[in-house]
């Protein structure tokens, strides 16, 4: 007989109670919700951009950049070996491992040992750049070589490795993540959400932004600041005619016009930092203030102190800031840049170089921006289609199927309550195309029910008993069901995969939506149903 | 008294007319290719790239002209600008710049910049910019989603029942899709990435209504051993006729209330939609109950399966709700 085993009842009842307790938060103010116990869940909806209004961006890293910087500097170190070794007084200058030809070719450095005995000095100096290790596993112990080193002969190679690639353009990602947050929300107030997407982009959603350009602006600045030693030897015309070695130097654009000839080797660079502030120079003209951090301090103390009368350049991206005289050598570990211009840029260049310098260069692939109103309008038109296809379908369930339709209404307004608790626990963003997907579920919810009733009425056509035939029309209904809701929700499963932002959206409320509706529409309603049979003994079904 | 909107007992004789909706599915096939090649679809930024500003007027009727020519001057390139819903709001399209992204944004700026500037009664709505390789990626991506998606259906019908239904139900889906492009070409609505959810929805939506006539086809194959396939078909659709309808109408109900109600964003994707459950109950009762009888399916197939492991035949006499 048509009886439901009591836990099968209490398990039901739960459900719809859990239901009920996770969407309630949806309904109250923000002084209520602060009032609820601590065991009652408090999240309400998550609404996407597109709803509550704000800034979307894509960027696109070039992390390629990092490989490049990485090799250069590799290169760097490699001649700073030989030559450190060229200056040994104590052996013949034919025993010191000294290399030529070093210059970077695809992911490597390439270069020969001077003299081809020294194989194994060679490897003994170049030793530490194989054992370094990059990333970390899971355990916290280093996880890959980032460097192998190989020689045919005396022509040697030091060869970055793909995993050791990798790491790097997921390192430089996270850095960069973690550069954009502390520019865009330097209080940490903003909600802002910024997640990477595939190897090379990253997500950032501003709720509340209504101007994209000023943060792209100020992401967009690298904000690179460095140190440099400056060639004072050369004249004008040398500068000009550039006249000067070029795989050591570099000529720079200066701020107050003019070009400089700079080292490529950087003294110190902003990733010494330890803060910035704006600040004042003697002559009251703005200026930031900076810190160095312990090794910065030491490395720019010595330089000074070894340098001084000389000048030195301070410069910041592509751009020579200033070229100061060195006076003394300057010991405390903190300096001033001069030549800010008004006191906003004073201001916006310490907040870059205490954010740091983006690791790569990005590009904004993406932008979509929705005013406050839109958005508003957004979920206003949303809730009015969802209220209207609502009444509609349930008034016409009603006219349809009576008593069962009404059970049927019971199921779908236990079905709108359980997906509004659902997509609140797990905080799934509610978009606009999300909306439509739970609009459309209140279609498709009562499929089920309607397969259910229309082969209770066939069942009751064919002479069978009230009894029988609401058994029979739930059982022959439920593989029919099963088949017709997993293709959908296969569709959805696929869509959430392969889809992007509000399609996932759709797709996240359309799957929730379609198991809420396999509970409600078959186990609630004929809880309900048998209930009432049980009670009231029909000899016909009203249906 | 109750709603019925088709009678309790119909006995339509819809293989007999097989030979015209078949015929019929296939004109609007081909004109559906034909008008994809000749006249293509209206792709929207998500898979041209491009910008589009939306703005609305806070003083009566927006001046569509004056907008044009103040976007024209700021932009490199087509400039369009159309209504958006209502004579207030505006939709200003501009083509992809020249250049890298920087010149994406710039461009949107200049253009925003310059209208509020010069015509305050302007309020900023929402504004969208994608590139081409992003663009690029998305229209990969939602050709792959939609051939997913239909394979992964091909899969599973094949797996619940005989090949011929997987083969039937896909070729109804290709119909539905194929049919649902030839309106979005015809139509000039915006073909965007909200459309692809909508074409798989109405692949999911197609699939339910044909999965449904299916599983009563592969009931009644099994309890009147006698009937001519042809008759089966026509029983099993007559059967299934009310829900088939009932359901169709409660999902129109929800879908007309979003277009008219939804707002212009989302009115492209109900669209769709609308014409995806008409066309899909359509392909369900036309073409993938036909292609049954095409295909020469054959009832021993469908009876070597273990009646006793089949939940679709008729076990009330063994355990009654043991399926649940």
């Amino acid at each position: 007989m048509l009886t439901f085993p009591r836990w099968k009842v209490l398990m039901i009842l739960g459900v719809v109670l859990l239901g009920i307790l996770t969407s309630l938060p949806n309904f109250l103010s923000e002084k209520q919700r602060e009032a609820l116990p601590s065991f009652m869940p408090e999240q309400t909806l998550a609404l996407g951009l597109d709803l509550q209004g704000g800034v979307y961006l894509l960027f696109e890293a070039k992390t390629e950049d990092v490989i490049a910087t990485r090799l250069t500097n590799l290169s760097e170190q490699v001649r700073d070996i030989s030559l450190t070794e060229g200056r040994r007084r104590d052996i013949p200058r034919d025993q010191r491992v000294t290399f030529s030809g070093i210059k970077v070719q695809d992911n490597s450095v390439v270069f020969r040992l001077r003299n081809p005995e020294l194989v194994d000095g060679a490897r003994e100096k170049l030793a530490p750049f194989i054992q370094a290790q990059v990333g970390t596993n899971a355990f916290g112990a280093a996880g890959a070589t980032e460097i192998e080193l190989t020689h045919e002969g005396a022509e040697f190679r030091l060869e970055l490795t793909e995993q050791g690639i990798l790491i790097q353009q997921r390192e430089a990602i996270a850095r960069s993540m973690e550069v954009i947050r502390r520019r865009v929300d330097p209080d940490g107030v903003k909600e802002i959400s910024l997640k990477p997407s595939g190897s090379n982009r990253i997500i950032l959603e501003v709720p509340g932004a209504e101007n994209p350009q000023e943060l792209i602006d100020i992401i967009g600045k690298t904000a690179k600041l460095s140190f440099h030693d400056v060639d004072s030897n050369l004249s004008p015309e040398d500068i000009e005619a550039e006249r000067f070695n070029k795989s050591r130097y570099s000529k720079v654009q200066m701020k107050e016009g003019g070009y400089i000839v700079i080292h490529n080797r950087e003294i110190v660079s902003g990733d010494d930092l330890t803060d910035a502030k704006p600040s004042f120079d003697q002559s009251g003209q703005p200026a930031v203030a900076f810190t160095f951090n312990t090794s910065g301090s030491k490395r720019f103390g010595n330089h000074t102190a070894k340098n001084i009368g000389r000048p030195f350049a301070i410069k910041l991206d592509d751009e020579v800031i200033s070229a100061p005289r060195i006076i003394g050598a300057i010991l405390g570990g903190s300096g001033q840049i001069t030549n800010m211009g008004t006191t906003a840029d004073a201001q916006e260049l310490a907040t870059l170089l205490k954010s740091g310098a983006l690791p790569v260069e990005l590009t904004v692939e993406t932008q979509k921006t929705v005013g406050p109103d839109m958005g508003q309008e957004g979920v206003d038109k949303g809730k009015l289609a969802a209220v209207i296809g609502f009444v509609g379908v349930v008034i016409y369930m009603i006219f349809s199927y009576g008593r069962f339709g009404i059970a049927a209404n019971m199921a779908l307004i236990t079905n709108l309550i359980l997906i509004m608790g659902a997509l609140s626990v797990f905080q799934a963003t509610l978009t606009l195309p999300g909306i439509a997907g739970i609009v459309l579920t209140i279609g498709m919810a009562v499929d089920a029910n309607v397969l259910i009733f229309e082969r209770i009425r066939e069942e009751q056509r064919n002479g069978r008993k009230p009894f029988q035939a609401v058994e029979q029309g739930y059982g022959q209904a439920f593989s029919t069901i099963m088949d017709a809701n997993i293709t959908t929700f296969i569709a959805a499963a696929v869509l959430y995969m392969l889809g992007s932002g509000p399609v996932q959206g759709f797709a996240v409320t359309l799957a929730v939506g379609i198991l809420t509706s396999m509970f409600t529409a078959i186990l609630l309603t004929r809880l309900i149903l048998t209930s009432w049979l049980k009670r009231a003994r029909p000899t016909t079904l009203p249906i | 008294m109750l709603l019925r909107l088709v009678p309790e007992k119909t006995d339509i004789k819809f293989l007999g007319m097989r030979k015209v909706a078949i015929a019929l599915s296939i004109m609007l096939i081909i004109a559906s290719i034909i008008l994809f090649f000749s006249r293509g679809l209206n792709y929207g930024i998500d898979f041209k790239g491009g910008m589009n500003l939306f703005m609305q007027s806070t003083s009566g009727p927006a001046d569509i002209a004056r907008i044009r020519s103040i976007s024209a001057d700021n932009a490199i390139g087509e400039v369009k600008v159309k209504e958006f819903g209502t004579n207030t709001d505006v939709v200003i399209s501009i083509e992809l710049q020249p250049g890298d992204a920087k010149a994406q944004s710039d461009a949107l700026v200049a253009v925003r910049t310059a209208l509020t500037t010069a015509m305050p009664e302007l309020k900023f709505q929402s504004s969208e910019g994608i590139g081409a390789q992003v663009s690029g990626e998305l229209k990969r991506d939602g050709v792959i989603a939609v051939s997913i998606a239909v394979l992964a259906v091909l899969i599973y019908i094949w797996f619940r029942f005989e090949w011929q239904f997987g083969l039937g139900a896909v070729i109804a889906l290709a119909h539905d899709v194929l049919l649902t492009i030839g309106f979005f070409s015809i139509s000039g609505l915006e073909f965007n990435l909200s459309i692809i959810a909508a074409l798989l929805t109405i692949v999911g939506y197609s699939l339910n209504d044909t999965v449904v006539v299916y599983d009563r086809v592969r009931e009644n194959v099994r309890k009147f051993r006698k009937m001519v396939m042809e008759d089966v078909l026509d029983l099993s659709l007559n059967q299934t006729l009310a829900r088939t309808v009932m359901t169709s109408v409660t999902t129109l109900v929800a879908l007309f209330a979003l277009f008219f109600l939804g707002g212009e964003v989302i009115r492209g994707f109900t669209a769709a939609m609308i014409w995806g459950v008409a066309v899909g109950t359509y392909s369900s009762v036309f073409v993938a109950s036909p292609m049954l009888l095409v295909f020469k399916l054959r009832r021993e197939a469908l009876l070597m399966d273990d009646d006793k492991n089949d939940p679709t035949v008729d076990k009330s006499k063994l355990t009654p709700f043991d399926h649940v």
